[in-house]
């Protein structure tokens, strides 16, 4: 398990290299990266701030990734997430996840960037031209959270 | 009762204030009693910290607005996060 929060920008395939290191039991490297957007509720942005709770954001992340751990075979993950100024198309997340086979890998790293989107202390401004928003946590992103816990269980 | 006090997001920037220590009536036991507390401060606390806009954690941990307070807690209160 890797955390980094960071304002600086990150290099994919050097992280799902580092990730691979020399391992030759890993079969399936999946890699999820999330963007800034140039558009939001069609106005244009012209950029975003990110913060978060430093301390609680790194707790808070690594309890999702010990939860994906317990429920699947995983053989390395690798979480950054970046704070700061950042405009449209830079990367702002990446999620990477190994494992033996692709079903394990595809299924965490899909429940880590889902339940980072709500479970996670982050949070957006997005800065336009007709001035500046804070951005909640959306309806749609609580329901794909949820559907991991088909009992109703929740955060 | 002293307990430490940290902002995020629209809170944050909106109260212009990303921490402070506060002095706390002997009493007020829960996150809403403490909400209400914070809003008597009038003008844009009674506007920025309503119930429904804003979402607290207690010692780095998501608390609803029942959750029960003690002295020295770290309290934190932001708006609804988005990240990712």
């Amino acid at each position: 398990m890797s955390i980094s929060i960071q304002e600086k920008d990150f290099d994919v395939a050097a992280e799902l290299a580092a990730l691979r290191g020399s391992s030759s039991k890993i079969g399936a490297l999946v890699s999820f990266v999330g963007l800034v957007r140039d558009f939001s509720k069609d106005v244009q942005i012209e950029n975003i701030f990110l913060e978060h709770y430093p301390g609680m954001t790194e707790k808070a992340l690594g309890k999702i990734i010990e939860e994906a751990t317990a429920r699947w075979n995983l053989l390395g993950t690798r979480v950054i997430h970046r704070i700061g100024p950042l405009l449209p198309n830079d990367q702002i997340v990446l999620v990477a996840t190994a494992a033996q086979h692709r079903g394990e890998a595809f299924a965490a790293c899909e429940f880590i960037i889902d339940y980072l989107k709500t479970a996670a202390p982050f949070w957006k401004r997005e800065q336009t031209g007709h001035g500046a928003q804070w951005l909640e946590t959306r309806d749609s992103d609580v329901q794909r959270m949820q559907h991991w816990h088909p009992t109703g269980e929740s955060k | 009762m002293k307990i430490e006090l940290v902002y995020f997001g629209r809170p944050r920037e909106h109260l212009k204030i990303s921490n402070e220590t506060a002095d706390v009536p002997e009493g007020l036991a829960t996150l809403a009693e403490l909400l209400a507390w914070l809003r008597s401060r009038g003008d844009v606390w009674a506007q920025e910290l309503s119930d429904s806009r804003v979402r607290c954690a207690i010692n780095q941990e998501f608390s609803g607005l029942t959750a029960r307070i003690s002295e020295h807690d770290e309290i934190a209160i932001f708006s609804p996060i988005s990240g990712g």
